[in-house]
């Protein structure tokens, strides 16, 4: 057996496939999951998001995107720029300190880590007495100020993170200088706020959590002076001039200080409770922001009256008799505001808020009236309803892609039309080759159609199929709805919305054909949708049909959920997809499968009782056609009717609470791509043994015809091909099931004038079933130059070359566990491939994909991309069927990032590595998206903070030129970074031209 | 007995490539001698051990004496060639007519009793065992067979179950454990599959060939070291039709105890697992022909059209190599195919494969063909 299977060692061969394959995880798409900290420089115009699984995102400009991961999987707390550098400092909640730096290397940045440090107290100190509260970077690029549980504030220099015990503010020290009535409440307060004076970087405040506020005098070593609040202090901010300081409080007050030379203030200049009288909850962070024109902005987090709205996260603007709390969808994990970035200016004139969520990140424009929110270029929710399936189309023309784009921006009026504000760095990576579209099917019965086609994923259009039916919630009534005098004024913001009003409105299979712009849409109830591209916005009847796929088999009972009730007489749609058939299967099981085939104007659809086709022209149900065998109670009884179901359904959620166990330590760096774990599966199973279960045991049973669910319809593919003799072609129809049944029928598709006319008909010619009984994931006819056919209006589009009809063509059945191709019309096997007797992995997975070689412009070939349940990508060939690659790529407990995946049809791939985020992957050398970014080097001497009026323009002139420098760098940085890292001397007098700059 | 040989007579023979053969039906003997690198085919040799027995019109079967001491068949190329290179230096025939040949002391599943087997070999001339009076072996189908006993170590067992047409389910279950195997560097802890579990009245119990705590350590000759469980599974089903297990018995003491071990010539020691991965990978697999795995693979159906009766197996014209199959292959092979062309009534799946296969170059095996003559690289061989 394996004789056979040996690789034929064709030098030539190998060759040629390191030409066409290669496999590269490339970027993640979506919004990070379970974020932690924010982090912003605004001398680079980067934004950085950390999150509870040890990795560090930096975004800048769309496209200019950097990922790091700790080595630890540690939760990321605090992440902290070091101002004017192209470094940022990490705290993880293990109390280490880890320094990363963007370094250029071949022209493009990357995000790379330096260093680490813990913080390590005298011998005998409680734990407490290091653990890290605050990180100060001081301006002086060399310091950081570190707050701690105990009140003492300890110094390390960087880089290396020497610390400097002799500068240790220890709260001892701070204690003498207070006054008596002082002293007694500083008994173990932690340090709750550090900032550095904005003019004078020889002072520091420091804020403990008792309420005592002091500015500490870095060169004399003594207090200046001291504010003692009543109330628990939450967070400082300190106004630009440096001589106001507003501190925020844990009952929900902020109160503003005077800072003048004398040294205690015993009362505030002004406090107050912007949501009281009745009990309030913290504001836990304030930001005091002056303006040109006189009036200042508070922003604050929190703060809201507790019994009415503690639930609600809230973050309040306060600006010229203008109030607005922005009330976000999930927990706000931290906020910014971006203002001016040079130090000297006399105003922070701030235009933007950025509010990083549990579940999305939020960007409000302050400059326009009504602060509209901003529309992020990247950082999208993808799940802000759960995500139900995937489709990805390649290639899309043009004229397609700009009406979706029209219609998509029609949906957008109500975002601020600001530039995005966030522009740090240069996106080096070329344009996009093609535009991509993916759809994503989700929970509320929409679908989103996203840009795929560079590294930011961006929305285009949204779809929402749920007008054509009769919901419980009126659309019309609106959250959101209040008053003008609302108090308090909270407005609604972000997209996040994860209950569905209807589970059955889910979206199950999406079928788009990128010529035509008809679109079929399928969900949860058993509700096929027929849509059409309209650039004009419409009101008219949906045209309904049942497809009893029952037919004649009596006494069965559905007890699963009813069909949706359409709405009857006209619906308004505006402008874009839009829909004018609705099939509704009987009884209403899942669509489990989807075709259409836009030149014959037909819609094929699967449950699991079997399959229908549906002629969308005539608006006319062509043929049903029931899978179901007899002894299949369970497929007709409805998802949650019986015990065994239930079981499965308890295991699911199982899954789903390993997963969300596991999804914390998925970004673990994995071995080299391209090795087969071995190790880790038998670490796995130590695993196991070491937690001492009772044994899981499995059964060894050949499939019979007899088990469930063999009915359930997994495939469906429209072919022009041989089906009935190898004379004539015609129209077919191809179904595969889960028993391992392929139905093959033959069409008579009415000539183009005669369309309306004639019906279109449907007569069984094949029926084959598989002896192994796995189930059919894939059926393909291959032409007579073994080429698979192209899809429908391809030719016609002249975008391909138009299918040899006169050899003889093959049909390739891919079950679960084989891979078969079989002769046409006459079927007769020809070859196999047998993935699960040999490896014991079976196919989840399957596409087309043409594969380009980087080094011949003109050479491709077709294969098929094969996702296993073991996480594994194989590249197997066409038509030979002979294993060309494999890679590990998805971890196989990982069921859910498995059962998400596409491949488009050029060998790249997504999955969902959280409910939130895609990754892209590529298995082909030709067509790779990547970030390949540049953002300006940390070349000290003639870096300086940008000076006034230095827009996002200036900053990107400069990435531009360090760009155009690159070549000159890349030839001496390696040398460069030594000398850095090794030489103190160097080091010094970097420091000294720094100090100089600055003086 | 027998076994005492002179070594000048024996050592006169070994340098040269002939080998020296004693024939021995009833009381008679016959000697001749073969080349033992071309010793033909086994259907010349059959002619040949007929007729210098003066036997014709007589059915026999054919049985050698291996190194061991153990009978073993010859009844087809492969084991008539394997007989032939083994033999040391003396290769021993026994002829039995085949209406009295006991049909226990050859064929599949009966070679734990092999030893009795010998003995009453043995003492055949003096005195004949009553038998029972059974069919010949073609009568029946088989169930399960233990196979390849000669190249694995007596400690493992691989064991064939042919569900094909069988109603009885397979019937077993599998688990996880841990097993101990001998290392370089001493004992050693690795996880390894068991059954777990036997259905009662199933056919995994029924061979009595397997037993719950036996360790698992190929399915079809894949080895299973590094597989999960669900693999391990999965294996098993997708192979379920013609299912080899190669296990090691958690009772090691039915195994067969070879008599001479001294002149061991496989060099197979008894601790379990370090001796046998060190097997280079071609020995293990040597008698794991493709055509075994594919021989009683069962066809798909394919169904013309709506309007004939659903399961009518859409019947073909046998391909052409079936024919010309049928001298070279075994008994049991001829078995199979008669089954699987019984059983699914059309077999144009694989049977390229098995006409091609069947021409494997073997290199203990002096066919026809030049060595290497058919390549795995066929376009058409992919399996």
């Amino acid at each position: 057996m394996r004789r056979f299977l040996r690789p034929g060692h064709d030098p030539a061969r190998e060759r040629l496939k390191r030409d066409l394959f290669q496999f590269n995880k490339t970027v993640e798409h979506g919004f990070p999951h379970q974020p932690s900290a924010l982090g912003y420089s605004p001398s680079l115009r980067i934004l950085a998001i950390g999150t509870r699984s040890g990795a560090v995102k930096l975004y800048g400009a769309p496209g200019v995107e950097f990922m790091g991961l700790h080595r630890e999987s540690n939760a990321v707390m605090q992440i902290h720029f070091l101002p004017g550098q192209c470094q940022l400092v990490t705290l993880l909640d293990d109390n280490s300190l880890h320094l990363w730096s963007l370094k250029v290397k071949g022209g493009v940045s990357e995000l790379q880590e330096e260093e680490s440090f813990t913080l390590r107290g005298p011998p005998g100190a409680a734990p407490s007495a290091t653990q890290i509260t605050v990180v100060l970077p001081h301006s002086s690029r060399e310091l950081l100020y570190l707050g701690t549980e105990s009140g003492n504030v300890f110094v390390v220099q960087l880089p290396g993170f020497h610390t400097l015990e002799d500068r240790t503010i220890s709260s001892d020290a701070v204690l003498q200088w207070l006054p008596e009535e002082a002293r007694h409440r500083r008994v173990f307060e932690m340090v709750e706020a550090l900032q550095e004076h904005p003019r004078d970087p020889n002072q520091i405040l420091i804020g403990y959590s008792r309420g005592l506020v002091v500015i500490w005098d870095l060169q004399s070593r003594r207090v200046r002076c001291h504010f003692l609040s009543s109330q628990q202090l939450e967070n400082v901010s300190w106004q630009r001039d440096g001589c106001l300081i507003v501190t925020c409080h844990s009952d929900g007050s902020h109160c503003q200080w005077a800072v003048s030379s004398e040294p205690q203030q015993s009362k505030p200049l002004r406090s107050s409770i912007p949501y009281g009288p009745f009990p309030c909850k913290a504001i836990t962070k304030i930001f005091w922001l002056t303006t040109k024109q006189g009036m200042p902005f508070t922003i604050f987090q929190g703060g809201m009256p507790r019994a009415s709205y503690g639930d609600r996260h809230c973050i309040s603007v306060v600006h010229n008799n203008q109030q607005t709390a922005f009330d976000f969808t999930s927990r706000v994990i931290d906020f910014t505001v971006l203002a001016e970035a040079d130090p000297a200016a006399a105003f922070d004139d701030p235009y933007a808020l950025v509010v990083l969520a549990e579940e999305e990140l939020v960007v409000i424009d302050l400059q326009t009236a009504g602060w509209p929110v901003v529309q992020p270029p990247y950082l999208a929710s993808l799940h802000c309803s759960a995500i139900t399936c995937s489709h990805h189309i390649s290639n899309i023309p043009l004229k397609l892609w700009e009406r979706v784009a029209a219609a998509g921006s029609l949906q957008n009026v109500h975002f601020s039309s600001m530039e995005w504000p966030i522009n740090g760095g240069t996106s080096l990576a070329p344009p996009p080759p093609q535009r991509d579209l993916l759809l994503t099917g989700h929970e509320d019965g929409t679908v989103r159609f996203w840009d795929a086609s560079g590294v930011c994923l961006r929305l285009l259009y949204k779809l929402s199929t749920v007008r054509v039916f009769l919901t419980d919630t009126d659309p019309s009534e609106n959250l959101h709805t209040q008053g003008e005098d609302e108090w308090p004024p909270l407005r609604k913001v972000g997209s996040f919305d994860p209950y569905s009003d209807d589970p059955r409105l889910g979206i199950q299979k999406i079928f788009l054909c990128k010529y035509s712009g008809y679109l079929a849409v399928a969900g949860t109830a058993g509700q096929v949708l027929v849509l059409e591209l309209n650039d004009e916005a419409a009101e008219h009847a949906v045209e309904q049909v049942e497809a009893d796929l029952l037919q004649d088999q009596e006494g069965y009972r559905w007890k699963g959920h009813e069909r949706l009730a359409a709405r009857a007489g006209p619906v308004s749609f505006e402008p874009g997809f839009q829909p004018f058939a609705l099939v509704q299967c009987q009884p209403p099981a899942v669509v489990t499968s989807l075709a259409l085939h836009s030149e014959w104007r037909l819609v094929a659809f699967g449950t699991s009782h079997g399959f229908g086709l549906f002629d969308h022209q005539q608006r006319r149900q062509v043929l049903v056609r029931c899978t179901l065998h007899p002894s299949d109670q369970l497929a007709l009884e409805g998802p949650l009717s019986r015990v065994k179901s239930l079981k499965k359904s308890l295991r699911q959620s199982f899954r789903r609470m390993r997963r969300s166990r596991v999804s914390s330590r998925k970004r673990r760096p994995v071995g080299p791509p391209g090795e087969v774990q071995v190790a880790s599966a038998k670490v796995e199973r130590t695993g196991l043994q070491n937690m001492e279960l009772a044994p899981v045991q499995r059964k060894i049973e050949a499939r019979s015809a007899e088990d469930s669910f063999t009915g359930f319809v997994r495939t469906l593919y429209f072919a022009d091909t041989y089906l009935r003799d190898s004379s004539r072609h015609c129209p077919s129809l191809w179904a595969g099931t889960n028993g391992g049944t392929v139905y093959a029928f033959s069409l008579r598709v009415p000539p183009a004038e005669r369309r309306m006319d004639e019906p279109v008909r449907a007569e069984q010619a094949k029926e084959i079933q598989l002896m192994h009984r796995a189930p059919v994931v894939g059926i393909l006819v291959l032409d007579g130059r073994s080429v698979p056919l192209p899809e429908p209006l391809e030719v016609a589009h002249d975008l391909s070359k138009s299918p040899d009809m006169q050899g003889s063509h093959q049909l390739l059945v891919v079950s679960e566990e084989q891979f078969k191709v079989f002769t046409l019309p006459k079927v007769s096997a020809k070859l196999k491939l047998k993935l699960t007797a040999l490896e014991g992995s079976r196919v989840r997975r399957v596409g087309v994909a043409h594969f380009g070689s980087c080094r011949a412009e003109d050479y491709g070939e077709h294969h098929l991309a094969v996702l296993t349940n073991l996480g594994d990508i194989q590249v197997v060939s066409l038509p030979l069927l002979k294993p060309q690659v494999r890679y590990s790529c998805i971890r196989r407990e990982d069921v859910s990032g498995i059962a998400s995946c596409v491949f488009t049809k050029y060998g790249q791939g997504f999955y969902l590595i959280s409910p939130s985020e895609f990754e892209r992957f590529s298995l082909s050398t030709k067509w790779l998206v990547e970030p390949r970014c540049l953002v300006g080097s940390a070349k000290p001497k003639n870096h300086t903070r940008p000076s006034n009026g230095t827009g996002p323009e200036k900053a990107l002139a400069r990435a531009r030129n360090s760009g155009n420098q690159s070549d000159g760098e890349e030839s001496c940085s390696p040398v460069m970074e030594k000398a850095l890292l090794s030489d103190a001397r160097v080091l010094k007098e970097i420091q000294s031209t720094l100090e100089g700059d600055r003086g | 007995m027998n076994r005492s040989f002179h070594k000048s007579q024996t050592l006169r023979f070994y340098d040269c490539s002939a080998v020296e053969v004693k024939s021995k039906f009833g009381a008679e003997f016959r000697r001749f001698s073969l080349d033992r690198h071309k010793p033909g085919k086994f259907e010349d040799f059959y002619q040949l051990v007929v007729h210098t027995h003066h036997l014709s019109n007589t059915e026999v079967t054919i049985g050698y004496a291996d190194v061991y001491g153990d009978l073993l068949p010859i009844n087809n190329d492969d084991n008539f060639c394997k007989a032939v290179s083994s033999a040391n230096p003396l290769l021993r025939v026994f002829i039995q007519k085949r209406e009295e040949a006991d049909h226990y002391s050859f064929g599949a599943g009966t070679l734990s009793r092999k030893k009795k087997v010998l003995v009453t070999l043995r003492d055949e001339g003096l005195r004949r065992r009553a038998h029972l009076d059974i069919g010949l072996p073609h009568d029946f189908r088989p169930v399960s067979s233990i196979i390849d006993v000669d190249i694995l170590p007596e400690t493992h067992r691989r064991v064939r179950l042919y569900r094909h047409g069988c109603e009885k389910p397979l019937g077993f279950y599998i688990r996880d454990g841990t097993s101990v195997r001998v290392t370089p560097h001493g004992l050693e802890k690795v996880p390894g599959i068991f059954i777990s579990r036997m259905v009662p009245g199933g056919l995994a119990e029924s061979t009595g060939l397997l037993a719950v705590n036996d360790e698992v350590l190929e399915v079809n000759g894949i080895e299973v070291a590094g597989k999960t469980l669900d693999q391990v599974t999965d294996m098993m089903i997708a192979n379920s039709h013609n299912l080899i297990v190669t296990v090691k018995p958690t009772n090691q003491r039915n195994n067969i105890v070879r008599s001479s071990r001294t002149s061991g010539s496989s060099g197979q020691s008894t601790d379990s697992a370090a001796s046998y991965h060190s097997l280079p990978a071609p020995h293990v697999l040597q008698n794991f022909h493709p055509d075994e795995m594919e021989s009683d693979e069962e066809a798909d159906i394919v169904i013309e059209g709506a309007l004939g009766p659903p399961h009518i197996p859409k019947t073909q014209a046998a391909p052409p190599g079936s024919l010309s199959r049928a001298n070279g292959t075994s008994l049991a092979h001829r078995l199979h195919r008669d089954l699987a062309l019984h059983g699914s009534g059309r077999e144009g799946n694989g049977s390229i494969h098995r006409l091609l296969s069947s021409l494997k170059p073997d290199p203990r095996q002096s066919l026809v063909l030049p060595q290497g003559g058919v390549e795995e690289h066929g376009p058409a061989i992919t399996l």
